[in-house]
């Protein structure tokens, strides 16, 4: 640490941090632009000017950049000195020239980097006359829109999009007052982080288009924390509503996980909540699919009737259904009638990966600590397409080196452009074992194409080796290389996953790290399950099975499914059967096929409508809070089936959201009320926390064209929000209660250091969530066996590939997704394709599946296997089988998925 | 005693002034164009809505009278509002709303005969409160000066613009 004046005040830093991160860990109020404290500093906007003195005698001093000057013992800066204070006035106001007068129909405004430092540092008129430079905008694609009349060249972007994740579309072109942002040709931004390019931007350049349909400023917003609902990773994110209607998902900071990031399936995916397919009013079925929609009453006395019927009841429950949903129905139909929902092959390896997580033999890393590996070998799963934002953190793993290597030469590592320059192209090595070329494949040291059973029995080859067990592999295959590297690193990291429903490669990759930490490393494994949900689900435990209780369902029972479409977990005649022959009530938030071969559907909210728990990845439960009140009948799951269980005549024990948590804390999942306060906490023990900002706009307006008599604010007793602006957000009320980022003077999302304790470090108050103990599930609940393997012939085995936009299934009915979201493919290897007389782009018939797909041509698919897609909308089951191909001479290609529409200026 | 004579010689002395009554609503007051009085919606000089929802006279509210939501005119891309209401009933003419406007779209008229027997009457919409013509300022066009392009204003048209750049070329 050292000790530094700022204006003659004291400050304590660690010594060689830059200042301008210093200060603002301080609370400071210091302008910049280009400096991200992911990013680094470059120096670029000139913005965070200070006056450095030699010593304490030094009264003229001179003009430094603050982050690019590094903290040392006695370093004496002025942030409100004249010649600093006028400095950065006049380079705003450089940075002003060319801007547009735009602010009015612009969509950063009210958020807006720029508009804060701007006021800040008291510039207000244009003094420069001359005409502004303009630029043509490009068209982006659906999720981006592009201003650049508005950039002020501080290359975030390029920095972020290029440099942080990877992406080869977006570039910096020109040169001196001329520079230009964008695409060689106007297309849409191909990388999945593109989303953040809108929350890096300091002013208006790159904005959210979808939210920009419906466009609402940051003060109008009612706002909570949420939790992501589009892999088990689980990012935080804030969720906001307006007129009833969710209308964004930004990303909620957490030091642990997602930090600045989300991935643009968790932001654009969350439209699926204002669908008009949405299930808002409780029906019943008439037989042919349809659905006759009658009030609640109505609907709940033919559901209890089908409840209270001698007939058995079984409860299914869901991977996307909160934590507490699940807890209910288990207890509503007994453990020994539940299924936590998950597919038979999905359970038995999202099993694995809590019994991994138990297991004191291996560490299951945090986002961030993935970032800190050394050594990276991925086993069987496109991580890049089922948890996203890690793919991220192994992108900054394999960086590591760099820092490393800079601060040998003694490069500061917030040099950003120096620390890159002196690394050139070391990296950390990653090797990547899988079907199918990975978007990680352009950082990796060696792939080798391997279907996922191979890619087990190698991981076990590999634990052997390392364990002296067996003679080294042959020198130089991939083998050796990805056993030296790992002999020879401190931190591995395995990377696996559940997607493949292979509970044998989970196994083989926690072998392998179990055999690497026994070597002495630090060696850390990470699984990516299925869903946002998955583990939480399949700690609820129950006896049964999805092949256990489809077939109880076909010899006839009651059936009460939670948000889950049984299309997506087994075999489309068996649900067929199953559905047929049962009594089925479902509770969900959109129409799905289960739903159209129900009996009873009850409308049921979505994460933004209630408030619940998810576990991810890491056995972290993470509280998500209702952002609003939907309208109509719409009610949270857990709140159907209590009224299922009254009408039973049978008492729940609970009537709100906490009591129910609570009981789940009783049920295997101890501590699960400590991942977010509950309904009576008081920030300093009197303020409840206000959804809305102290801004919110048009109270006596919006609802006056039905009644000029303002209703009274909902209370809310469920949780210690406030529907109303009424209540706290400081920052320094419980972390997991932070509605939305707001300091005066800072109205962008940058205001959010005022709510960390420093640059990149927890919230104020620590950061929310908790790690559960899974102990209790593996010691009491059933254990999922691996799914029997299918006997299927067929010349080609397959493997499912799960593309990022369209697997997840609520986010593949948001309409920016649709528009990114691919036709049903087969990945073929080009020899493979020859033979079968089969090209890029054209038909192949896929007998396992029943269908046509688009063939696609991958060199990274190994011979003899075939990738086919899964999870996209629709009735089609993952594969776990072989397969023949045929080609398909009349297959016409979907043109879905492409922006059709020219965004203007 | 010498009080009460000059109250009654200040009242009597008035008999021989000008009557200060108006006969409203018979004779109606002077009201200047600055007096702050129901609120209209203008429009451009070409004819088009000035209002280009950008929430900031709803935000400068501090009653919260008013209540707007953001479209985008598909065909000429304009931001424009969906729907405009104003609750004149808990309106307090404080012209903040005026003020912040900047597009001089929301401006406050002379007009203050405001009186209804049904309160809801008092909730005026967006095609109760648009006029036909630009009000106060009859030359101001927000669009010519924004950046954001419209259509048959492209990049490099609005007032002191230079023609859009080429990204491609390095030449001064």
């Amino acid at each position: 640490m050292a000790k530094f004046f700022i204006d003659g005040v004291e400050y304590e830093a660690k010594a060689g941090e830059n200042l301008l991160q210093a200060a603002l860990s301080q609370h400071l109020d210091l302008p910049y632009f280009c400096w991200h404290p992911s990013l680094g500093s470059v120096g670029a906007c000139r913005q965070c000017a200070v006056v450095e003195y030699r010593d304490e005698n030094d009264k003229k001093g001179r003009l430094s950049m603050a982050c690019l000057t590094g903290v040392r013992e006695g370093l004496r800066v002025s942030i409100a000195n004249s010649r600093a204070a006028d400095f950065r006035k006049t380079v705003i106001e450089w940075l002003m020239q060319n801007h547009p007068h735009d602010c009015p129909v612009c969509e950063e405004g009210g958020e807006c980097h720029l508009q804060d430092m701007t006021v800040m540092t008291g510039h207000s008129v244009r003094r420069y006359r001359q005409a502004k430079r303009t630029w043509q905008n490009q068209d982006l694609g659906p999720f981006i829109g592009h201003e650049m009349n508005r950039c002020i060249t501080c290359y975030r972007c390029v920095r972020f999009y290029a440099d942080y994740a990877g992406g080869t579309d977006l570039g910096a072109f020109g040169s001196r007052g001329r520079m230009y942002f964008g695409r060689v040709s106007e297309g849409t931004l191909e990388n999945e982080f593109s989303g953040n390019l809108v929350e890096v931007c300091p002013t208006g350049v790159f904005t959210d288009k979808p939210f920009a349909k419906q466009y609402t400023r940051k003060w109008d917003l009612q706002s909570s924390p949420s939790v992501c609902t589009g892999c088990s990773v689980g990012c935080n994110t804030f969720a906001a509503e307006r007129y009833g209607q969710l209308r964004r998902v930004h990303n909620r900071y957490h030091a642990d996980l997602n930090g600045y990031f989300i991935c643009d399936r968790g932001r654009f995916g969350m439209h699926f909540v204002n669908s008009d397919k949405r299930i808002r009013m409780g029906g019943v079925g008439v037989g042919d699919g349809t659905f006759e929609a009658r009030g609640t009453e109505r609907v709940l006395e033919t559901a209890s009737a089908l409840v209270r019927s001698d007939q058995a009841l079984i409860g299914i429950g869901s991977p996307r259904a909160s934590v507490e949903s699940n807890v209910a129905l288990k207890w509503l139909v007994g453990s020994e009638n539940f299924c936590p929902g998950l597919a038979d092959a999905d359970a038995a390896a999202t099993h694995e990966l809590i019994a991994s997580i138990a297991s004191d033999a291996c560490c299951i890393p945090t986002i961030a600590e993935i970032e800190r590996a050394d050594a990276v070998l991925v086993l069987g799963e496109d991580i890049a397409d089922t948890a996203p934002r890690a793919a991220l953190a192994l992108r900054q793993a394999v960086r590591g080196v760099s820092f490393a290597m800079a601060q040998e030469a003694g490069i500061p590592h917030w040099q950003d452009a120096g620390v890159r320059g002196h690394a050139q192209d070391h990296r950390h090595p990653l090797f990547i074992a899988c079907a199918g070329t990975s978007r990680l494949e352009d950082v990796a040291e060696a792939t080798e194409a391997m279907h996922p059973e191979d890619a087990a029995t190698f991981a076990l080859d590999l634990a052997e080796v390392i364990a002296g067990k067996r003679e080294a592999f042959e020198p130089g295959t991939f083998a050796a290389r990805v056993s030296a590297v790992l002999a020879d690193s401190k931190a591995p990291l395995v990377v696996s996953g559940t997607s493949q429903g292979n509970a044998s490669l989970v196994r083989a990759a926690r072998d392998l790290a179990v055999s690497l930490k026994i070597a002495g490393k630090q060696s850390m494994l990470l699984v990516a399950a299925r869903e946002a949900n998955s583990v939480g689900a399949c700690m609820v435990g129950g006896s049964l099975s999805m092949s256990e209780a489809l077939a109880r369902m076909a010899d006839g029972c009651s059936v009460v499914v939670l948000e889950n479409d049984l299309y997506r977990r087994a075999d489309a005649g068996r649900v067929n059967a199953a559905l047929r022959a049962s009594s089925v009530i479902v509770m969900d938030v959109l129409e799905t096929p289960t739903a159209d071969g129900a009996s009873v559907a009850l409308p049921a909210a979505s994460f933004a409508e209630s408030t619940g728990t998810y576990v991810n990845y890491e056995c972290r439960a993470q509280r998500f809070y209702q952002t609003f009140q939907p309208e109509g009948e719409i009610l949270p799951s857990w709140a159907w089936i209590s009224r299922l269980a009254s009408e039973r005549g049978s008492d729940p024990g609970w009537d709100s959201i906490e009591q129910l948590t609570r009981q789940c804390a009783e049920q295997g999942f101890a501590g699960i009320e400590q991942a977010g306060p509950g309904s009576d906490y008081r920030f300093a023990g009197i303020s409840r926390i206000a959804r809305q900002t102290h801004r919110y706009s048009g109270r006596t307006a919006m609802y006056a064209d039905e009644t000029v008599h303002e209703p009274k604010s909902r209370i809310d007793s469920e949780t210690a929000f406030a529907y109303s602006m009424e209540g706290a957000n400081s920052g320094r009320q419980a972390s997991a209660t932070i509605p939305y980022v707001w300091s005066p003077g800072w109205n962008s999302n940058q205001s959010l250091f005022k709510f960390q304790q420093e640059i990149s470090g927890p919230w104020m108050q620590g950061d929310p969530g908790v790690r559960l103990d899974p102990s209790w599930y593996l010691r009491h609940e059933a254990h999922p066996s691996d799914a029997e393997s299918l006997a299927a012939e067929g010349e080609f085995r397959s493997v499912p590939i799960f593309p990022l936009f369209g697997s997840e299934e609520q986010s593949a009915r948001s309409w920016p997704i649709v528009r990114r979201m691919p036709a049903p493919f087969a990945v073929l290897h080009p020899q493979d394709a020859a033979r079968l007389g089969l090209v890029e782009g054209g038909g192949v018939a896929v007998l396992a599946v029943g269908r046509s797909c688009e063939v696609r041509l991958d060199a990274g698919m190994p011979p003899g296997v075939v990738g086919i897609a899964a999870g996209l909308p629709g009735k089609d089951v993952q594969p776990h089988c072989r397969t023949d191909l045929s080609p398909d001479p009349e297959f016409v290609r979907k043109m879905d998925g492409e922006p059709g529409v020219i965004a203007r200026g | 005693m010498l009080s009460q004579i000059r109250t009654l010689w200040t009242v009597l002395s008035h008999t021989f002034k000008r009557n200060e009554t108006v006969q409203y609503p018979e004779e109606m007051p002077y009201q200047a164009p600055r007096y702050r009085g129901r609120i209209i919606l203008t429009r451009d000089p070409d004819g088009e809505e000035r209002c280009v929802a950008c929430n900031l006279c709803a935000v400068a509210c501090p009653v919260d009278c008013i209540a707007l939501q953001k479209t985008e005119r598909e065909e000429d891309g304009r931001w424009y509002p969906e729907f405009f209401r104003i609750n004149f009933s808990r309106c307090i003419m404080c012209g903040m709303c005026e003020e912040a406007c900047p597009t001089y779209a929301i401006q406050l008229t002379p007009d203050f005969e405001l009186c209804e027997y049904e309160r809801s009457n008092m909730v005026y919409e967006k095609e109760h409160l648009l006029i036909q013509g630009t009000g106060k300022y009859p030359d101001y066009s927000f669009w010519q000066v924004a950046g954001k392009t419209i259509e048959g204003k492209g990049k490099g048209e609005a007032q002191q613009e230079q023609s859009p750049s080429d990204p491609r070329s390095n030449l001064p």
